[in-house]
């Protein structure tokens, strides 16, 4: 390998911003090195950095961006000391990148066979034609369905995974030796990234592209690359091959890391989260000597605060396994992931929430000229399907499932903004289904609170956070006087891990995570017994997410509330619920607790979905099952049962035509499915988590592995 | 930012009970920032001059601007009892300098009047169209696209014509033809707004759609709508003084800047300064809100 | 699309119900007042009444109103009160010379004004954006009776190059067009620029914008194809609501420069108290401002493929 010359050189490359406040150095001393064919991850929370590193191999930092230091060697040349014809030469042709937003990065306003063809109409001497037909081919290998329709579509004319499926199409047509893939997969659903992580993994195979895989999620770049990089505050703190740094992480922001992501492993009450504390460090704020040292549970004074700490290799591991930490020899992670400690379970009481037969219908009126001349101008969706399911005192119920299965649209009957159309959900003897939240009594309203998903929308940036709290307090807690309703904001405060000074700030004083802590105070001032917490942490970065999640679990325990967690990410869910109820497209496809859904028997969905979860553990292995197509709109759904059109073990026509029965495998464990329940019965757990002897033999096989 | 600390402090239970920060704090901080616009504060600077000219006109040792002293004197002549006539004398032989500060009290007070009542009621039916939406957004919206359908100026002529020219009948005119624009941008600025997670928090406590009108959603709509208010003031001074101009605008004698130049056009070339003064005052005044306004604008969307 | 078309076209006519109603309503419901403006101050109550009879004005004021309906769309508006002559006669003429300043004035306008915009917002923070804006901003401060006033004291007064007043009264001259355009043009280009400017500023930070150069092509055609096309749906737009802000422009700059066009047409009306003509105006004005609606509502669509149903 090293008598190749490297696709990718970085050596000492430091990147700052220019702002009113002055330099703010982004990215400091970041070496990597790309080989012909290999996949480089680079993994980091918001604002290490990462994008940053992208853009500068682009050499497109916009005006305020400069490269302050270093040089980036494309294949041996310098590409700082390019002139920007040379460089129009290397983008989208030798270098092409990937984006975030795939809806964003293509233009509105032209069909994207035309946005295709320009690639190779502009780096090669091409006819119109040829590059039609390459465009048209490359539509194929990215396994397009109909790349015929797409060639002439607008980009708002085909889904989200298909936009990032011509994205990444775009990329690949001058068969480029390095790509750029900037979280390819974040604006995605579960089961359509799964997808196109499948597909970007083939690539390096197929192509022999090498590539740069930035990523938040440390389980995408576990299933995508070869090497990983681990950046903290705009430097790189630990880098390494997959096993070497997934098998014995050195560096204490990595381990932290990986004690911050719910592991299928895991579980609340025997093996807690351990939230990393603190936040990361704003650019000019940074300390100094090691960045991490005030979040850092290994700090020693004198020796952490004082100098610059260099890379190091770490001896005994893989050779490409170095690290930024003056101690990780003396640090032992192993010894630290045994003190977790053991939290007990809640006590788990009577139920308080059944949810019979509900359904919500929406009326919507289509206007187009078809629906006019046939008379069918009002359509209904079927956001809602024939829900059933309860909850009890104290109980964790997450509601998983992707965009349009309707969790949201539960959420807004439960909560009274809208009343269902049909069934009931009682609480108590209420059946608030019927209920608008205008019809309710305060204490309906108190006993049922929720807390959101996006931490800036959340609060009123009006208003301060003491006055937004002591509005629910004043208006559910029936407390009238104004010393007293401050005196409860402190409490909540302290409840939630605030200092009391927090009182007096506006949201955009405070950080994402300090804003959810806010919302579970709000939802928590009028007592509920029942909190719904929609998406909670999604938005947040993991470190500050596992805190978030704990503190909320926490108190939940200790108010014995019921607590609605709804989610897409099954690996959370995995971690903190008692049970679960699987939702697509309206309907309920499986229900039961924890154990039930991640045991055999699936429903095919539930079993598509554990599949898609990314894990981030190497010695964990799943079955692949990825799913064709994309979510059917909620506006169109099929006919028979709503999976049927992406189902891989569709049965035949009664899938189509027919909706599926509730079929219970055990008490409390219902599948909406047609396959007999004997035949799911059969199959294989999808997760496969080695048991303490297997890993065992495992590291023991690595080991002679690195020493031979 | 505070790190947060809050997951470390020991015992967060024992922190002291904190102090209110003023509000004068919070005020200047935020008007410093307009210091990062050059555009912005040469805008400021604009218009605080013409309101600081319409607030001392009073006190400021200027001639009556209705006696008539000698007419058609030049820049900086003479007057009867020994003072300077800094801007020289109209054809009826009025100081033109107190004349045209005079005029910035009259339209500036006007003007604000106007944009206040129009705003008024256009922030409150932009709220119920935008907020309660159904019928009351198909009503408020068609009959405020009635009123737009007007040009401008042509709906001006028509009220002041029928109405009669007085400050209140003008007033009246910038409410039809201001209001309608103003609700167009609160309801979309509402429309924008209420499907943020703070208003569903708020509805889910069972607030009134009152409360959450005021309270939850229209402070959150301020910042474009100073803005806007920035714009619509310069309008509104340009409607009046055009209205002045076409005479139909604040009855006379009391001089404003369109009437002034009225006066002065049919005499041509012999009453060029008459004519120039005002009108350059006008523009300054303009410029001022339009450039405010821009920099209001370019500050918001930093942040 | 059809659909969208036969919306809009509802709407447009609602719109034109209402107002000619309200424009009735506002003028007719008097009908002693009516009768005096046409026979003048002087004339008696019987006079007056005599003539309402013998002009079909006793008549339910609903009926009244549907049969001026009715007229009006024959293009019958009766007489011109102060003139003497048939309204539909003179709104024909004067349209046609206002038409013609519109005419310079978009021919002009339209280029320099979407030059000056896409230049400044290629570049956002340039020199050369900040001194475009700055002009542009400046222009349109300057209300248009201001600016003709300054104008007129340059080139009429202080260097003689130009006529003070537009009547045209011995024939076409172009030279009497140029200050009533300039000074339109002064408060328009700086207008359209500063929205042209924003739309280019907006789609030149956008993501597709930075795919199209990272993808390697060259810098014209980022800027010709993907950035234009779409930064100029949003001026579109703007430029066809200029002509409702015309028809409120040419009253102050016709009345200034004594031009003969609809504005001071309208000025005059609305002056004398000529309701006939006043009704006819303002239908014509907002029948005007109401179809440019429509038809940018309709360009809208077909530039923006986004939207197309």
């Amino acid at each position: 390998m090293s008598e190749q010359t490297p696709v990718l050189e970085c050596k000492n490359l430091s990147i700052s911003y220019y702002t009113r406040a002055g330099e703010i150095p982004a990215v400091v001393d970041f070496d990597v090195t790309v080989n012909p064919g290999e996949s480089i991850g680079i993994v980091g929370e918001s604002g290490c950095g990462k994008s940053t590193v992208a853009m500068a191999i682009m050499q497109h930092l916009g005006t305020n961006g400069a490269i302050t230091g270093g040089e980036i060697l494309f294949k041996g040349r310098d590409m700082t000391k390019m002139t920007d014809d040379e460089l129009r030469h290397l983008r989208g042709s030798e270098i092409a990148m990937i984006y975030q937003e795939p809806f964003a990065s293509l233009n509105p306003s032209m069909k994207c066979g035309e946005q295709l063809m320009e690639v190779p109409l502009y780096h090669e001497d091409i006819t119109e034609k040829e590059a039609r037909a390459r465009a048209r081919q490359i539509l194929d290998d990215v396994q397009l369905p109909d790349p015929d329709r797409v060639m002439d579509a607008y980009p708002h004319q085909i889904s989200g995974g298909q936009q990032q499926r011509v994205v990444i199409a775009m990329g690949l047509l001058s068969n480029p030796s390095l790509l750029l893939l900037d979280e390819p997969t974040t604006a995605l659903d579960v089961t359509v990234e799964a997808g196109i992580i499948k597909l970007i993994s083939g690539i390096s195979k197929k192509f022999n592209t090498s590539q740069i895989y930035i990523s938040h999620n440390l389980g995408l770049i576990l299933e995508t690359c070869d090497r990983v990089f681990v950046m903290y505050s705009g430097e790189v703190v630990e880098e390494g091959t997959i096993d070497s740094l997934f098998s014995w992480p050195r560096h204490p922001y990595t381990h932290g890391l990986f004690g911050c992501i719910p592991l299928p492993t895991a579980d609340k009450h025997a093996a807690p989260l351990k939230p990393i504390r603190g936040q990361l460090p704003l650019p000019h704020e940074r300390p100094a000597g090691c960045f991490f040292n005030p979040r850092c549970d290994h700090m020693v004074p004198g020796r952490c605060d004082q100098a610059h700490i260099p890379m190091e290799r770490v001896t005994g591991s893989a050779k490409d396994h170095r690290v930024r930490c003056c101690r990780w020899e003396e640090i032992d992670p192993n010894a630290e992931a045994l003190s977790g400690e053991q939290k007990p379970p809640s006590e788990i009481g009577e139920t308080v929430l059944e949810v019979d037969h509900m359904q919500k219908y929406y009326e919507v009126h289509d206007r187009s000229l078809k629906a006019i001349l046939s008379g069918q101008t009002t359509k209904h969706v079927k956001a809602n399907q024939d829900l059933n399911f309860s909850a009890r005192r104290g109980e964790t119920v997450a509601i998983v499932g992707e965009s349009g299965c309707g969790k949201s649209t539960f959420a807004k009957v439960l909560m009274g903004l809208e009343t269902a159309t049909a069934g009931a959900i009682r609480v108590g003897e209420v059946d608030l289904g019927a209920l608008g939240v205008r019809d309710r009594t305060a204490k309906q309203i108190s006993g049922l609170q929720m807390v959101f998903q996006n931490p800036f929308d959340t609060l009123n940036p009006s208003h301060t956070v003491g006055s937004q709290i002591g509005r629910v307090i004043k208006r559910l807690g029936g407390v009238e006087d104004d010393e007293k309703v401050r005196e409860r904001v402190f409490e909540l405060l302290d409840i939630v891990k605030l200092p009391r000074d927090f009182y007096y700030r506006r949201p955009r004083q405070l950080s994402g995570g300090q804003k959810q802590r806010v919302g579970i105070a709000r939802a928590f001032a009028g007592n509920p017994e029942m909190v719904i917490a929609d998406e909670p942490v999604s938005a947040l970065d993991v470190s500050v997410a596992a805190a978030v999640t704990d503190l909320l679990t926490d108190i939940q325990r200790e108010y014995q509330t019921t607590l609605l967690f709804i989610s897409h990410d099954l690996s959370v869910v995995r971690y903190l619920s008692d049970a679960i109820v699987v939702m697509y497209l309206g309907w309920i496809m499986e229900r039961g607790t924890t154990d039930q859904i991640f045991q055999p028997p699936y429903c095919p969905y539930t079993e598509a979905l554990l599949s898609a979860v990314p894990i981030a553990d190497p010695e964990v292995t799943k079955r692949e099952i990825v799913l064709e197509g994309d979510l059917p709109s909620a506006m169109n759904p099929p006919k028979g049962c709503p999976f049927s059109t992406r189902c891989p073990k569709k049965i035949g026509d009664i899938c189509d035509n027919e909706p599926p029965p509730q079929q219970e495998a055990a008490p409390g464990h219902v599948i909406t499915c047609h396959i007999p329940l004997e035949e799911l019965k059969k199959v294989e757990p999808v997760i496969h988590v080695p048991t303490a002897e297997e890993r065992l033999h495992a590291q023991a096989r690595d080991k002679t592995e690195t020493t031979s | 930012m505070a790190d947060d600390a809050a997951s470390t402090s020991p015992s967060p239970g024992s922190t002291p009970t904190p102090e209110r920060p003023s509000r004068l704090r919070r005020t200047t901080s935020s008007l410093a920032l307009l210091r990062e616009s050059p555009v912005g504060m040469v805008g400021a600077v604009l218009v605080a001059f013409w309101v600081l000219m319409a607030l001392v006109a009073p006190i400021l040792p200027l001639y009556d601007p209705l006696e008539p002293l000698v007419p058609f004197q030049g820049m900086g002549a003479t007057a009867p009892d020994g003072g300077t006539l800094w801007l020289g004398t109209d054809h009826r032989g009025r100081d033109i300098l107190s004349r045209v500060i005079w005029s910035s009290q009259r339209v500036l007070v006007w003007a604000s009047l106007a944009t206040f009542v129009a705003y008024i009621f256009g922030m409150a039916m932009g709220c119920m169209a935008g907020y309660l939406g159904g019928w009351w957004d198909e009503v408020i919206s068609f009959f405020a696209n009635v009123l737009l359908s007007f040009p401008v100026m042509i709906l001006f002529v028509i009220i002041v014509t029928v109405l009669g020219a007085s400050g209140i009948n003008i007033v009246i005119a910038v409410t039809f033809a201001s209001a309608p624009a103003i609700m167009r941008i609160v309801r979309g600025l509402i429309l924008d707004l209420r499907t943020r997670d703070y208003v569903f928090a708020a509805q889910t406590r069972g607030e009134s759609p009152w409360f959450i009108m005021l309270v939850e959603l229209l402070p959150n709509a301020r910042g474009p709508l100073i803005v806007d208010a920035c714009l619509r003031l310069g309008y509104t001074v340009v409607a009046i003084a055009t209205l002045g101009f076409l005479g139909l605008g604040l009855p006379p004698p009391e001089p404003d800047w369109g009437m002034m130049i009225k006066e002065a056009v049919p005499l041509g070339s012999f009453a060029g300064r008459e004519m120039v003064v005002p009108a350059v005052a006008l523009s300054s005044l303009i410029l001022g809100f339009n450039m405010l306004a821009d920099g209001l604008r370019e500050i918001s969307l930093r942040d | 699309m059809l659909i969208l078309t036969l919306k809009r076209l509802t709407s447009m006519v609602l719109i034109m119900l209402v107002v000619s109603f309200l424009l009735f309503a506002l003028f007719e419901t008097d009908k002693l007042e009516v009768a005096g403006k046409v026979l003048g101050p002087y004339s008696s109550v019987e006079q007056r009444e005599i003539w309402l009879e013998n002009n079909g004005y006793n008549k339910p004021f609903l009926k009244r109103y549907v049969l001026w309906v009715g007229n009006a769309l024959r293009g019958d508006f009766g007489e011109s009160i102060q003139l003497k002559v048939p309204v539909s006669q003179v709104l024909g003429d004067r349209l046609a010379n206002t038409g013609i300043l519109a005419l310079a004035l978009f021919t002009l306008m339209i280029p320099i004004a979407l030059a000056m915009g896409i230049f400044a917002g290629m570049k956002e923070g340039s020199f050369r954006d900040r001194a475009i804006s700055v002009t542009a901003v400046a222009t349109t401060s300057i209300p248009e009776f201001a600016s003709a006033t300054l104008l007129t004291a340059i080139f009429v007064f202080w260097l003689g190059w130009l006529p003070g007043t537009s009547s045209m009264s011995s024939g076409f001259d172009w030279q009497q067009l140029v200050l009533p355009v300039a000074v339109l043009l002064m408060y328009d280009v700086g207008y359209v620029a500063r929205m042209t400017r924003a739309s280019m500023a907006e789609v030149m930070t956008s993501q597709y914008v930075r795919t199209a150069i990272l993808k390697g092509i060259p810098y014209r055609r980022v800027i010709l194809k993907h950035a234009l096309r779409n930064a100029l749906i949003a001026p579109f737009t703007v430029i066809m609501l200029q002509l409702n802000w015309l028809l409120s422009g040419v009253i102050v700059v016709e009345v200034f420069f004594a031009y003969k066009g609809f504005g001071s047409l309208l000025y005059d009306a609305a002056l004398f108290g000529d309701i006939y003509l006043i009704e006819a105006c303002t239908l014509v004005a907002v029948f005007v401002a109401v179809f440019s609606q429509f038809i940018s509502d309709i360009g809208y669509t077909l530039l923006n493929p986004r939207i197309r149903f």
